[in-house]
């Protein structure tokens, strides 16, 4: 768990600091500098027409963009996108995780309405979405949140049909406590341990379904440095150039891992029950 | 001969617990076809013991000195692949739980061929011929039936029977029994109690049971070993450690066994007959109905035209087995769950069908302790708001509230630093203390308690039912108690209710009811009890 969450660490200081490590604008080009191989110095030209004398660590594209840099600027995207996506996910899944677990009425319409968008593969819904609503950052956060919300729902609402059975839950009731009372403070924060968990596994596969988005050009516009955006570019030209996909595709797999790393380190502490097996 | 000799035996506890070792220093031998009972509370140690003579210890808990000789082969030292022989031939072992101790997707039958097919050379025929043997010999009917069966469609008494078969199919020298009948009804206690003692008898079989009930170390114990915090204080022939323990701590554990005779109470507190009545049911039913996948489902009267009456300072038992519709019908009171029919009168006004909004004034009157005081508090919220929650909810004002708590928490006998710590900081006793505060804190008419000292330590539960029994007199409560044991009933009870698959059999004051029991039922409730040839509590 410690090595995912330094890993995740590492990674948020390198998004945040993007403009300071040595990069670039990451939507500048040079018709000179095209294709070039990691570690070549070549030239580059500003938005204001001067010309800079740069070091391409990962090479460049084939419109002579800074890898490094669009990499780099990407982290940022992946981070934002995964994160937004868990949360928006959660809020919304919590709402109607709690509604069908306690009410009655409501559990069988919502549930079957789940479980209509669960039948839908995730990402086709997102493509489709993406499609509607032209790709923007904020519609592909909503694209692939909408999927995830299902998995939530079912989780809270499994979670809240044992909760609401404890003692603790029927002396509240007893003691003539408003429903939304019980809801949101006996039975949510009895469920927060498991949801930090499935938080965690929502935003490495939102990280995961951007990248796809982008990389079958379905996701954010071409211009914006995505992860799958820089691999979808350099898939044309991979057998001569792999470095175009290389480092893009290192940094989503090592970030996706210390995601996951992270999650399933949380759900052994979190868990009172895992973490009395020694 | 001996069969288990525990000679100097320590555990260790892990670093950080609240004592060094789990068992210290604890000596005493079970010899052929002799029953030693191993006593003492929670925590005593008595479960790591067993574990220890099974080789079933956890790493956390080795053994830190001593030695386990059974029948001379020291315990402590054997490997494990010896120790997996010796397990159902020399020793075997019987749970609390035979539903978890039994697989539930293995027959019964198959359950007990594995014993058979892994320490014996039998073929299939005699293992059959084998299986059927022990299943006749522990009692149970149609033997070709309950071979076929999965632990589910057995009741409980029938599970504990398997294991038990399961365990003495091999003829094992020693059988260690942990707590077996615990979790039974009382007169399905008796049937296994009976059973055990029989069975060995005739195979000359040492048996060591672990227990925390005098009753039941009155009905089957030879001798008697008594535990506390993981050190023997008294080793005894039965007789003489139940009629004249010497130590202090046996002695204060017998002396809280409740006695089986009502207590006397002055007419004064036993509530009057005049008394302003504070809750009545009439005809009260309750119906389960499972919808079926096709046509009708199976329908469970849990309760059935239930009549009861509580006057104002008055304690109404409800006495019966589990399944007996007792607790339906508390919670049908508190509106936990609808009644199919009849009234339920709170202070004159008919509630049974009351919707939210009306009951909610009306739910204040009647608060309710539940039986699992580790499961009654949030774990997330503090001791004081768990208090003030109620108060809260009817419009008092955070500061009158907590200060009220703090004279609940002295009235309940615990400290007011309590307020600002989590329930896990506190044992259960203390924790079922506060859940008396909390239900307090609402100044109800009626106080339902749903088993609430069933789950404490025999000395615990003493001074919960002297708590709550204060707290009745002192407050003019009208309480509606609810128990299996009718031991506690006895110490608590002014009129009793028996209930049988949820029809009320016999309804009277405690007093006229334990002197002479009129049903069937009560009798053999009563014929149950385990150590009613013992004085307790006197």
């Amino acid at each position: 768990m410690r090595i995912g969450a330094s890993v995740l660490a590492v990674m948020v200081i390198v998004a945040l600091a993007a403009p300071w490590l040595g990069t670039v604008d990451p939507s500048l080009f040079d018709a000179g500098s095209r294709d070039l191989l990691p570690g070549k110095s070549g030239e580059i030209l500003t938005l204001e027409g001067e010309t800079l004398q740069h070091t391409f660590v990962m090479g460049s594209d084939s419109f002579g963009r800074d890898i490094y840099s669009r990499v780099i600027y990407g982290t940022r995207v992946s981070l934002v996108v995964g994160i937004a996506t868990a949360l928006l996910a959660l809020a919304i899944g919590i709402v109607c995780g709690l509604g069908a677990g306690y009410l009655r009425w409501l559990d069988g319409i919502l549930m079957r309405f789940m479980d209509g968008i669960m039948a839908i593969p995730a990402i086709l819904i997102a493509i489709a979405l993406v499609a509607l609503w032209r790709g923007s950052l904020v519609t592909v956060i909503i694209a692939i949140a909408i999927p995830e919300i299902p998995r939530v729902t079912r989780l809270v609402r499994s979670l809240v049909l044992t909760i609401r059975e404890e003692p603790y839950v029927e002396a509240a009731i007893a003691l003539g406590t408003p429903t939304w009372k019980i809801l949101f403070g006996h039975i949510l924060p009895n469920c927060v341990a498991p949801l930090i968990v499935q938080g965690t596994f929502t935003c490495a596969f939102a990280i995961l379904v951007e990248a796809v988005l982008s990389f079958l050009g379905v996701g954010l516009p071409p211009d914006i440095p995505t992860w799958g955006n820089i691999m979808s570019e350099g898939r044309a030209q991979f057998v001569s150039f792999p470095h175009n996909v290389f480092f893009p595709g290192i940094f989503l797999a090592v970030t996706v891992l210390a995601v996951n790393i992270l999650g399933d380190g949380l759900r052994d502490t979190l868990d009172p029950k895992m973490a009395k097996r020694v | 001969m001996n069969v288990l000799e525990v000679k100097d035996l320590s555990i260790a506890l892990p670093a950080g617990g609240d004592r060094a070792h789990a068992v210290s220093k604890v000596s005493f031998n079970v010899g052929r076809g002799e029953i030693v009972c191993l006593v003492g509370e929670s925590g005593s140690g008595k479960s790591v013991i067993a574990q220890g003579v099974m080789g079933l210890l956890p790493r956390t808990l080795p053994v830190a000195g001593g030695t386990i000789s059974l029948l001379d082969e020291d315990i402590t030292r054997a490997r494990e692949s010896r120790l997996r022989q010796l397990r159902t031939t020399r020793m075997s072992m019987i749970f609390q739980e035979p539903m978890t101790a039994l697989n539930p997707v293995m027959t019964c039958g198959a359950q007990i061929d594995e014993v058979l097919k892994f320490h014996t050379e039998f073929s299939s025929i005699e293992r059959k011929r084998k299986i059927l043997e022990i299943i006749r010999e522990v009692a149970l009917p149609d033997p070709e039936r309950i071979v076929a069966s999965y632990p589910h469609q057995l009741s409980g008494g029938q599970r504990q029977r398997i294991m038990i078969a399961m365990a003495l199919v091999l003829e094992p020298a020693l059988l260690i029994a942990d707590e077996p009948t615990t979790a039974l009804d009382v007169t399905t206690q008796a049937q296994i109690l009976k059973l055990i003692a029989q069975l060995q008898a005739k195979h000359g079989t040492g048996v060591l049971f672990i227990t925390h009930d005098f009753g039941v170390v009155a009905e089957i114990a030879h001798r008697v070993a008594v535990l506390r915090l993981g050190e023997l204080v008294e080793l005894g022939v039965r007789d003489e450690v139940l009629k004249r323990p010497q130590h202090e701590y046996t002695r204060m554990l017998i002396g809280s066994v409740p006695a089986l005779a009502p207590k006397s109470r002055p007419v004064a507190l036993a509530g009057k007959a005049d008394a302003p009545l504070v809750l009545e049911t009439l005809k009260l039913c309750k119906t389960y109905s499972e919808r079926g996948w096709f046509g009708a489902g199976r329908t469970v009267r849990a309760a059935e035209d239930v009549s009861l009456e509580i006057r104002r300072g008055q304690t109404l038992g409800i006495v019966g087995e589990s399944g007996s519709g007792k607790s339906t019908v508390a919670r049908c009171i508190v509106r936990l769950v609808d009644p199919s029919s009849g009234d339920i009168r709170l202070a004159g006004k008919e509630i049974a069908r009351m919707r939210a909004g009306e009951l909610r004034p009306l739910r204040r009157k009647v608060q309710i302790v539940f039986q699992d005081p580790y499961r009654s508090l949030n774990p997330r919220r503090t001791v004081g708001d768990a208090i003030i929650e109620g108060p809260l909810n009817y419009g008092v004002t955070r500061g009158d509230a907590l200060s009220r708590a703090r004279s609940l928490l002295k009235l309940v006998r615990m400290d007011d630093t309590a307020l600002a710590r989590y329930p896990h900081q506190f044992s259960g006793g203390q924790r079922q203390r506060i859940c008396i505060a909390r239900a307090l804190a609402m100044e109800p008419e009626l106080l339902i308690a749903d088993e609430a000292v069933s789950a404490l330590d025999v000395s615990v539960q003493a001074q919960v039912l002297e708590l709550l029994e204060e707290i009745r007199a002192r407050l003019d409560l009208a309480m509606l108690f609810i128990t299996h044991d009718l031991r506690v009933a006895a110490q608590v009870c002014d009129q009793v209710a028996v209930m049988s698959q949820g029809r009320v059999v016999e309804y009277g004051p405690a007093r006229d009811i334990f002197a002479r029991p009129q049903h069937e039922y009560t009798r053999a409730l009563f014929e149950a009890a385990p150590g009613r040839g013992f004085a307790f509590g006197s």
